[in-house]
């Protein structure tokens, strides 16, 4: 129980921190600073959405950067059309809605998702790992070599979608709705953990066998999980188009997929804040070691290295002891 | 489109395939042996031309080249799995694909601070330059040398594996390792050796495609994620699978770029073809893993049962 509390309060210091460091960029005139705080925002929200199906549901999908691209063209395109006036498709016009674009990113990526973890989910192991991650490249050269939005030059968004009752030019707005959106996020994954559909899925994970022993039919539960996962990550991925104002193929990356694994393992697998202090260490080095010498990825990779072989629960798991995930 | 192109096109996928086949058997039996997924497959192929380059740069000779860049990643190969692979044996899969991602992180950082930011050129041998005539076309003397080679490697390793005394030891490892382990045979030092085989083949493919593309860092892991679909559509850790599928890939994806563009142009604009059949094409290999995979889940020739 120590552990449990020990966890809840080192959360609680982590969101607020979330929300403090960008209130103090505010105060003393740094966006850049706020911006930063808006990527760790939504780079995180795309991390709860994994962590739904890596964490819980023990899925080490490799190829989630798929719904993160697919939330992130849904974005561009949709502005794209609402921008120039012409119909998207069948008559349907574009939109700068940031609602129905989310919707849409939401639907779509979940659409994929069922798709590619009803085929996916025949295999497990490796092969599960591998198969995400050919989905994915498909994505990725799809984008890539799809000349109608940018090919491999990506697609600028030219004017930020809009959000009602919110001034999304202005970066403290546009965080306060990232951290917004981000907060729903925990609250969904935390609920989801302590559901019956949240311990069921954790019993797959643990023994197959014996939920299925039970009753519990473990395809329909971890597929469930997939869609709910793919679906979050997809719409992280509307909002970062919008932060930076550009999609392109790199949203597809396999790095990218990577980096989302990253920082769930930085964080601690399974740990409800995970993907937010994980976020928040991988940005944060990018941009200190990013600001001292070009070859921070190496350091990044000496700790990460660290992290797996010597830190097995992340950096959560090294304050808030072991205990504490299901 | 005559005969000649067709012919050209073929050979130049075959050619692709074998070099990805040096790349994939050393990944398949780095996982049939010891059950490790290595992302940094991909480094070992940077390093093997990176060296290769630099020491024939420095030499003038591209065969002193060739040697340094096959020793030096199986030097390379040798130390990651004494300092770093060795602990990943036991993990799970997230473990191992994540700490050979960091792995991946260091050694291009490390190549970048060794060799610079910018890329290396290494050229074709003198014996090797020019074309020969295959009746219907004229082709590259350099690509059929690599043909050859690739072709006689793969011989190489079937009777290393099938023949010798480390081979079985290999194969035993495979199937048993705590037997092998019982009647005696030193399991670290053989899993250093398979790891480091491994790694002087991929040391090899880079060296060998270096001569023909350019040699940069993040040069690795577009082959290693090929080479992945390769083993996973052969069967991982299936030598024979991995010949199979290296020449599947190899075949496919460059006949797809050449003839799915071709083919939409009878239907379509000429333009229009040309972005459809090529964003078909790039997707084509990953098409045909996620099919083997659905048909068949545990990949065409399947190593255990």
């Amino acid at each position: 129980m120590v552990e449990a509390r020990r966890e809840f309060i080192l959360n609680a210091v982590i969101v607020l921190a979330l929300f403090a460091v960008p209130l103090w960029a505010l105060m003393a005139g740094e966006p850049f600073i706020i911006s930063l705080a808006t990527r760790v925002a939504i780079l995180a929200l795309a991390a709860v959405g994994l962590n739904i199906a890596l964490g819980l549901g023990g899925m080490v999908s490799f190829g989630h950067a798929l719904y993160f691209g697919i939330g992130g063209y849904c974005a561009g395109i949709l502005a794209h059309h609402a921008f120039s006036g012409t119909p998207v498709a069948f008559g349907l016009s574009g939109t700068n809605q940031m609602l129905v674009i989310w919707a849409v990113a939401m639907a779509l990526s979940g659409l994929v998702a069922a798709v590619v973890g009803a085929l996916s989910l025949r295999t497990s192991g490796i092969f599960f790992i591998m198969i995400t991650l050919a989905f994915a490249q498909m994505g990725f050269f799809f984008t890539l070599s799809w000349p109608a939005y940018g090919g491999e030059d990506g697609l600028p968004i030219f004017v930020r979608n809009q959000f009602p009752g919110v001034n999304t030019m202005r970066p403290w707005e546009l965080f306060l709705l990232a951290f917004g959106v981000l907060l729903v996020a925990l609250v969904v994954f935390a609920m989801l953990r302590a559901s019956r559909f949240g311990a069921a899925l954790m019993a797959i994970r643990q023994n197959p066998d014996r939920a299925a022993a039970v009753g519990i039919s473990p395809f329909g539960v971890k597929l469930t999980a997939f869609v709910i996962s793919g679906m979050l990550t997809g719409l992280a991925g509307a909002m970062m188009a919008d932060l930076s104002r550009f999609t392109s193929p790199a949203m597809m990356a396999w790095t990218m997929s990577g980096e989302l694994i990253v920082i769930i393992i930085l964080g601690g697998v399974g740990r409800l804040c995970a993907p937010v202090l994980g976020a928040a260490i991988l940005v944060g080095f990018e941009t200190l070691f990013g600001g001292w010498t070009e070859h921070w990825q190496l350091w990044l990779g000496l700790v990460l290295l660290g992290v797996v072989l010597f830190a097995r629960g992340g950096v959560i798991g090294l304050i808030a002891g072991r205990e504490g995930h299901g | 489109m005559s005969l000649a192109l067709v012919l050209e096109q073929l050979l130049n996928g075959v050619q692709f395939g074998l070099m990805l086949f040096l790349m994939s058997a050393g990944l398949t039996l780095v996982f049939g042996v010891m059950g490790l997924i290595n992302l940094a497959h991909g480094s070992l192929y940077m390093i093997g031309a990176f060296c290769c380059a630099a020491f024939a740069a420095m030499t003038g000779n591209f065969w002193l080249g060739l040697v340094a860049g096959i020793a030096a990643a199986a030097a390379a190969g040798a130390i990651i799995e004494v300092t770093v692979i060795r602990r990943l044996y036991a993990r799970d899969h997230l473990d191992q694909v994540l700490a050979t991602f960091a792995l991946i992180l260091i050694l291009s950082e490390g190549v970048r601070l060794i060799f610079g930011p910018f890329p290396l050129y290494l050229n074709v041998p003198d014996v090797l330059r020019g074309t020969v005539d295959l009746g219907v076309t004229r082709y590259s003397l350099y690509r059929l040398a690599l043909i050859g080679f690739g072709i006689a490697v793969a011989v190489g390793l079937w009777l290393l594996i099938a023949k010798t005394r480390l081979g079985i030891q290999i194969r035993a490892g495979e199937s048993d390792r705590e037997m092998i382990a019982a009647l005696g045979v030193n399991i670290r030092w053989l899993y250093t050796v398979v790891f480091a085989l491994g790694a002087a083949l991929a040391g090899m493919a880079g060296a060998l495609v270096g001569a023909i593309q350019s040699v940069q860092v993040g040069m690795g892991e577009p082959v290693l994620i090929l080479a992945f679909v390769v083993i996973v559509i052969g069967g991982i850790g299936s030598i024979k699978g991995a010949m199979v599928g290296a020449l599947l890939v190899g075949v496919i994806d460059t006949m797809g770029r050449f003839l799915l563009p071709r083919a939409f142009a009878t239907f379509m604009e000429p333009s229009q073809a040309m972005g459809v059949g090529a964003a078909l094409a790039s997707m084509l290999i990953y098409l045909l893993m996620a099919l083997v995979l659905i048909l068949r889940p545990k990949g065409l020739f399947p190593a255990h049962g």
